[in-house]
């Protein structure tokens, strides 16, 4: 008898039909990979199965009895949901997140000291090195995800629903999370998970269900499909090659711009690198190796030093977050929810927030900004049915998409992609990828932060290696290989490198 | 696919209709109880008083719409008017002896009275954004500060202006054209500007921005800390107007002058359907919002049903209701 039965599930907001008649089961001890479209409707069946949102219509059955609604009591019967956007108290500690809700007490006192011990045993497993008491809001994105899986874990679940959980994970953060999945089926447990990362899907799901507008495509044992197939079904048309040609570069061009050792307190401890109009520059390191600190300090968006800084050939102080703006220097963050988009307003509000007008004056022009919009929405290819709905109600992938389209208005000469593809699938991904190229085939300047390597290797010119705070080394053509940024990533080579 | 996205609808919808409207509908059922409860409320003379009375509060809490859309929060605008009443007056006073009691010292008297409230905006803007003082603490505190120099000025009593000064700039208050008095006008002025500056200039949206997520705004290359300071400029500006239309009525500031404005303003910005945590702000929802309480005060005048002792009280419990109904509203 399968754990989880689906059968005919049928969900609407408003006048769109989002899951339209899906039948699913789970068995017991299996891992089940949900993989589609960003807006396919993932993490909507998600949160219909974890009770966070009532089901249209259809039957929801769970170790064959029917499931009543309400996360309550989906959490009681052992269903738990991790949720694609996090869902922690950034003012709380690790333990207080983990335990919330569900605080272990010690006749009418929390027992503080158990909580922290539980945490701490729970995140070394997942090979999570935070400290319990540390503040959330402290603590780097990836250090989040292992929190909310910890918090999910200690719910002590039969099923545990995971929508992306990898999307901010680097690939040695991958691995641990593998190995806590694997050794949680072991146990018994069932595992049902979303990723755009089409390898991982093959690797640890044993069967995957292809999602495309609502429906399910294809359910087939993971070793029956090849990620191309995967991406094919997706989609709907046959994909051609992930990563576009890389444009010519005039390696002889004036770097637009230089900086010496830079530094940020806590974070950077000395970076210095050039950068050239027409390339596209990979920048890769471990999580907490200060890549992503590196450029916000670069653009004005945290206190910094630099020995030096050249802008196209002239000299001067680092810039203000305004005045890089201004200067054609632009920065999209990792951080989407909590700094980049304006989860509350429209599309055409974050789309527009900086330059709104349009118009050159104080005053916003309404029509033309509709304009920009729909060119936005079609070239990026924004799922979005509602313009002045909240950003909220997009899903993640979506989202992402007009971040992007946001961060490149009006026209910047360099761009700072941090994690650009994070959460967006495999057609988008090569959507942005076409953007990212032909930004540089115009002249401009591309900097990519990513924690794929093959995202990396795939689109970037050359890949500048950070480690602790510092810039120490760099691999470009025959070089520019998965072992040799490993290699100075994790501090076995220590070339010298200016 | 493409289709439906073709359909583009700019937030309709029945419940968003109505939420916008529920102010307009508390004050049509206020208009319709006025009139139910005594006949000479709708009469010209009572409305127009009404209204001339709301406007003082009204423009103020234009500029408390700008500074709680932006996040933040400004209590000492009654004492503010207050101190700006004193010092005012006191300037007319100075120049009368040298200019004589003619125009050209009362527009001087306003012109000081402006710049005060600049001055005093200012304060507040920078004590909170650029001294990152929490803005609940650093208005308290100015709002002490700016009475407490006010009684000080006026040595524990009052501050008169001058009786011929008093004739000359007495139609400020009690003048119009065409029946409708010059503190309506002044307000209508206000709002309009303000409405404008919300909804339609950058500014505006910038305001917006930073109300519903400072760090986007910042990440976005959003001046900020210039847009935060400036809404508490406005307010400060806006207390100034309030104040040098008033003045002419008072006649004088005492230590009780504006008392208890900062939560009427509050009040009528919350009504009125801005969001007390920032993110969002409309301008014409706080000048009805002033209207509202306008009339519940006049309403209890009219009636003895309830003693006008207690409209503090209606307005104190007004504003809880307010926030009660906002907070539904939200998902989550
Ligand atoms: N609360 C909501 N109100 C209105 N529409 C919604 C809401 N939540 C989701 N949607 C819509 O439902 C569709 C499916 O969204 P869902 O989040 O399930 O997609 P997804 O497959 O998880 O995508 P992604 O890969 O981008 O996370 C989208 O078009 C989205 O805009
Ligand atoms: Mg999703």
């Amino acid at each position: 008898m399968a754990l989880l039965a689906v059968q005919g599930l049928r969900k609407s907001f408003e006048t769109t039909e989002v899951l339209k008649g899906i039948d699913l089961s789970v068995g017991r001890g299996e891992v089940l990979a949900l993989v589609g479209e960003n807006g396919a409707g993932k993490s909507t069946l998600m949160r219909v199965v974890g009770g966070y949102t009532p089901p249209g219509a259809g039957t929801l059955a769970f170790e064959g009895g029917p499931l009543p609604g309400g996360v309550d009591a989906a959490e009681a019967r052992g269903i738990v949901l991790v949720h694609q956007e996090f869902n922690l108290a950034p003012h709380l500690s690790a333990a207080e997140n983990v335990f919330l809700g569900r605080e272990r007490m010690r006749g009418p006192f929390i027992d503080r000291a158990g909580m922290e011990r539980d945490t701490r045993q729970a995140l070394t497993l997942l090979g999570c090195s935070a400290p319990p008491r540390a503040r959330l809001a402290d603590l780097a994105v990836s250090d989040w995800q292992m929190v909310e899986l910890a918090k999910a874990l200690n719910r002590r679940p039969k099923l545990l629903l995971m929508d992306e959980p990898t999307a901010v994970l680097s690939a040695p953060e991958c691995e641990r999370l593998f190995a806590c999945i694997e050794a949680f089926r072991a146990n018994g447990g069932s595992v049902v998970f979303t990723s755009h990362k089409l390898d991982e899907v093959k690797r640890i799901a044993d069967r995957v269900a292809v999602l495309r507008d609502g429906e399910i495509v294809r359910i087939a044992p993971a070793g029956a499909l090849t990620e191309h197939e995967m991406a094919t079904l997706m989609v709907g048309r046959p994909l051609s090659d992930l990563y576009p040609e890389k444009p010519g570069r005039l390696s002889d061009a004036a770097p637009l711009l230089e900086v010496e050792d830079l530094r940020s307190p806590g974070h950077v401890r000395g970076a210095s690198f050039a950068l050239r109009p027409g390339e596209i520059v990979g920048i890769a390191g471990l999580v907490g190796s200060g890549r992503t600190e590196c450029f916000e300090a670069l653009l004005g968006l945290r206190p910094a030093t630099a020995g030096r800084f050249r802008l196209r050939g002239a000299e001067r102080a680092l810039p203000g977050a305004r005045e890089a703006w201004t200067l054609g220097l632009a920065y999209l963050t990792e951080d989407r929810k909590g700094k980049g988009l304006l989860l509350d307003k429209g599309l055409r509000e974050n789309l527009l927030l900086t330059d709104g007008a349009l118009s050159g004056g104080p005053m916003i022009d309404d029509n033309a900004e509709r304009v920009v919009l729909e060119e936005a929405v079609a070239v990026f290819s924004i799922r979005a049915r509602d313009r002045g709905a909240p950003v909220r109600a997009l899903s993640g992938g979506n989202q992402q998409k007009l971040l992007v389209a946001k961060t490149l208005r009006p026209g910047p000469e360099l761009v700072v992609f941090d994690e650009p593809t994070r959460g967006v699938d495999i057609g988008s991904k090569q959507g942005v990828y076409r953007v990212i190229a032909g930004l540089a085939a115009q002249g401009r300047c591309c900097v990519v932060i990513s924690s794929e390597m093959a995202e990396l290797i795939g689109l970037c010119h050359r890949v500048i290696v950070m480690r602790r705070g510092r810039t120490v080394g760099e691999v470009a053509g025959e070089r520019m290989t998965e072992q040799e940024i490993v290699r100075f990533a994790m501090g076995l080579e220590e070339a010298a490198y200016v | 696919m493409s289709d439906t996205a073709l359909v583009v609808r700019e937030r309709a919808g029945l419940r968003g209709a109505l939420g916008a409207a529920g102010p307009l509908v508390a004050l049509l059922a206020l208009v319709l109880l006025g009139a139910a409860v005594n006949p000479a409320f709708l009469g010209p003379d009572n409305i127009s008083n009404v209204l001339t009375r709301s406007a003082i509060v009204g423009i103020i809490a234009v500029g408390t719409t700008f500074v709680i859309t932006a996040g933040g929060l400004d209590l000492s605008v009654g004492s503010m008017s207050a101190l700006i009443a004193g010092l005012m007056i006191l300037a007319m006073n100075t120049l009368l002896p040298f200019l004589g009691a003619g125009w050209t010292t009362v527009l001087l008297g306003m012109g000081a009275a402006l710049l005060l409230g600049l001055l005093c905006g200012g304060l507040n803007g920078l004590l909170v954004v650029k001294g990152g003082v929490d803005a609940f603490i650093a208005t308290l505190g100015t709002m002490g500060v700016f009475r407490s120099v006010l009684t000080w000025v006026a040595n524990g009593g009052s501050i008169s202006l001058d009786f011929g000064l008093r004739s000359v700039a007495r139609p400020i208050y009690y003048g119009g054209v065409f029946g409708v008095s010059f503190p309506l006008l002044a307000l209508l002025a206000v709002s309009v500007l303000g409405e404008v500056a919300l909804r339609r200039m950058r500014f505006g949206r910038h305001v917006a921005a930073i109300g519903s997520n400072r760090e986007v705004a910042r990440y976005s290359a959003v001046r900020v800390d210039r847009v935060r300071v400036l809404t508490y400029v406005i307010q400060g500006v806006c207390v100034a107007l309030a104040t040098l239309i008033y003045v002419p009525r008072l006649g004088a500031a005492t230590p009780a002058t504006g008392l208890m404005w900062e939560l009427e303003a509050i009040a009528a910005v919350v009504i009125g359907g801005t969001a007390l945590n920032g993110g969002f702000g409309r301008v014409w929802g706080s000048v009805v919002g002033v209207l509202i309480l306008g009339l519940i005060q006049n309403i209890l005048n009219l009636s003895n049903l309830v003693s006008p002792y207690l409209n503090g009280a209606f307005q104190g419990a007004i504003i809880i209701i307010a926030v009660v109904l906002q907070q539904r509203r939200k998902p989550r």
